[in-house]
């Protein structure tokens, strides 16, 4: 894969950490830095000379700031690259919606915005959450969150179970995968034998997936974990995304339609692996 | 950011869509001089943030612009649902013969701005999409391509609008488009849309939200902070904060886990005084202003920190937080939970200034509960 933004402090740091956990970072790229060598890794100016120096190129990982992610975006798309990550938090809105429907047309996979990565455990990580905390077992996680993420996989972990694949899908209120789109792929991996969902307050991902698990019949157990129930409305808890507004987003909402689903939604984190070994 | 309705108006008037006439004033005298240069009556509009303003006596008609000095006169400087007036708009009154509904929205689903247009415009757009849906139509724009004619002709021909009034409302539409993209908008609201006797459309109320994230790029919108003085602190400060009501406050790195340290805190009957997300790889002097921030509170007698550390180092949060509390001096009780980077060095930090280190986040956020009492 190749990370653009590699130069950054934020770039170095999780190139380097990326390398250590065995993913294969095998260019970078920073406009104006071509050919330094960074973390071990070739810089180059554009993704377009990266990917025609490295064919095997199939991923990107997007941690430039927020005014120039879209470009980087785009570029990689144009580049021919078939998975973008955007860790980038703050992305607008609008550019988000147009390079997402790019994505769409070039037949291209979009994570993110504002998202910590995807993870396979002992294997790679294509992101900046920290490793040690997984293990490599038959949970799948996908959530909206990104440090409550490494919390719940670490009880999970601690409970002496692990992960198969996990997927930060983003906080923001437009992002690439949702969670059907995970959820699908959980469910023709024969790796993942149970899935926890992680939500949030705001939009309607969550109610939108318990009535794609019901009517579906969906063949793995599921169990979610809602965050900013007790949130007040109106109000962004950090997270673009999350926000109880224009009459929607609302946390209990969520709760009944997974309830609804016969998904069981756990009040804690240690919960979540608590409720994985009754369903 | 929500923009008050006389900035969308202005920028309603930028882009070509008709609005009655308006000035925004901040006194009974200016008030009365702009009323008296209207020709008839006039209406007295709070410019207020919160919802449901009209219930709440914020918007009045006045017969002479007397009356008007006296509407604005009792508006400025009360209080509307919280929310303190500062400004008044006068407008020209407007004779409604039909009122129509034509808003914008971000789709989060569709991933894709969102028309919406009734013919029945006034009230509440969710309520009437709940009551009568078949009065609310949705056309979803591909963002790429923008809005075509052809959607313009199926949304005016929803309104059932006569000939001349059909080709200005498209006109509007197309607009109202222009400007949710140019200006980055999450909303942008034309409730009601008004039809006249004498056959005119008029934008009678204007809602606009701009997406905080663009902000960057529309400096002429000064970023405001529509919130409490913990929350604008914070603002300044870097990170994110929400005011709530309780008295233990609450630190977390990452949007997601603190609202789950909130929620827990909750649970174990504990008040949580306010959410604040110091972020990813917050260093020692943002952890410590942070800790100042809630140690000041008055409302605040424990605070409760909440870290796993990726980026983030532990060390450097132990460290925010003694610097904080030492020079501080508060009889506040101080309760962290950290886990994940340089652990180990930021536990020795705390336990060498008398904080004990939890490892479980529900441990810590009983015995928060428990201190707070």
């Amino acid at each position: 894969m190749v990370v653009q933004g590699v130069t950054g402090r934020q770039g170095l740091f999780h190139t380097r950490a990326m390398i250590k956990y065995g993913t294969r970072v095998v260019a970078g790229v920073t406009p104006g830095k071509g050919g330094q060598v960074v973390e071990g890794v070739p810089v180059y100016d554009s993704v377009e000379e990266a990917v025609d120096m490295h064919r095997q190129i199939n991923t990107s990982l997007v941690m430039v700031p927020a005014a120039f992610a879209a470009d980087a975006v785009i570029e990689s798309l144009e580049a021919g690259v078939k998975l973008v990550v955007v860790i980038t938090e703050h992305v607008p809105v609008h550019d988000a919606m147009k390079f997402i429907r790019y994505a769409s047309y070039r037949n291209a996979c979009i994570i993110g915005p504002n998202c910590p990565g995807v993870i396979t455990p002992e294997a790679a990580k294509v992101g900046i959450m920290p490793g040690h905390i997984f293990k490599r077992g038959r949970v799948g996680i996908v959530s909206r969150s990104g440090t409550l993420t490494y919390e719940i996989a670490y009880a999970i972990t601690a409970a002496g179970m692990g992960q198969s694949t996990c997927v930060g899908i983003g906080g923001d209120p437009v992002v690439g995968l949702n969670f059907i789109d995970v959820l699908e792929m959980f469910r023709r991996d024969p790796e993942t034998e149970s899935v926890v969902l992680i939500g949030e307050i705001g939009g309607d991902l969550e109610e939108r997936a318990s009535e794609y698990i019901r009517e579906t019949n969906y063949p793995k157990p599921v169990v979610a974990y809602i965050a900013g129930r007790t949130a007040p409305p109106e109000k962004r808890m950090g997270h673009a995304g999350a926000i109880i507004s224009l009459g929607a987003g609302d946390p209990e909402s969520k709760v009944r339609a997974f309830e609804r689903a016969g998904v069981p939604v756990a009040s804690t984190p240690s919960e979540v692996a608590r409720l994985l070994r009754t369903v | 950011m929500k923009l008050y309705e006389f900035e969308g108006r202005q920028l309603f008037r930028r882009y070509g869509i008709p609005v009655p006439g308006f000035e925004v004033v901040d006194s009974a005298e200016q008030a009365r001089r702009v009323a008296e240069a209207f020709p008839g009556k006039t209406v007295v509009k709070a410019q207020v943030l919160v919802a449901g303003r009209g219930k709440a006596g914020g918007v009045k008609v006045a017969e002479t612009p007397s009356q008007a000095a006296e509407l604005a006169s009792s508006m400025l400087g009360a209080e509307i649902k919280g929310e303190r007036v500062e400004r008044v708009l006068i407008t020209d009154y407007t004779e409604i013969a039909r009122e129509l509904y034509l808003g914008i929205i971000v789709d989060r689903f569709k991933k894709a701005p969102m028309v919406i247009v009734s013919s029945e415009g006034g009230v509440e757009i969710e309520e009437l999409a709940r009551k009568s849906p078949e009065h609310v139509l949705r056309i979803e724009v591909n963002p790429l391509i923008g809005l075509t004619d052809y959607q313009v002709r199926k949304a005016v021909m929803f309104m059932k609008l006569g000939g001349g009034l059909a080709e200005e409302a498209g006109r509007i539409l197309r607009s109202l488009y222009k400007l949710f993209v140019e200006m980055d908008c999450e909303l942008a609201e034309i409730n009601p849309l008004a039809a006249t006797p004498d056959n005119r459309l008029l934008a009678v109320d204007s809602k606009v939200i701009i997406d905080e994230n663009a902000l960057y790029r529309h400096k002429e919108f000064a970023r405001r902070v529509e919130g409490s003085g913990l929350e604008e602190e914070a603002r300044k400060l870097g990170f994110t904060a929400v005011e709530l009501d309780g008295d233990i406050g609450i630190i977390g790195n990452g949007a997601g886990l603190t609202m789950a340290t909130m929620d827990m805190v909750k649970l174990k009957g504990g008040r949580p005084a306010n959410f604040l997300d110091v972020g990813g790889g917050a260093a020692e002097d943002v952890v410590e202003k942070a800790s100042r921030l809630l140690l000041t509170h008055p409302r605040v007698k424990v605070l409760f920190v909440n870290i796993l550390g990726g980026i983030t180092r532990c060390d450097e949060v132990a460290r925010g937080v003694v610097s904080a509390y030492r020079s501080l001096g508060v009889d506040k009780k101080i309760v962290v939970r950290m886990m994940g980077t340089n652990e180990e060095e930021g536990k020795r930090i705390l336990r060498d200034n008398n904080i004990l280190p939890y490892d479980s986040m529900e441990e810590a956020a009983e015995t928060a509960a428990k201190l707070a009492g």
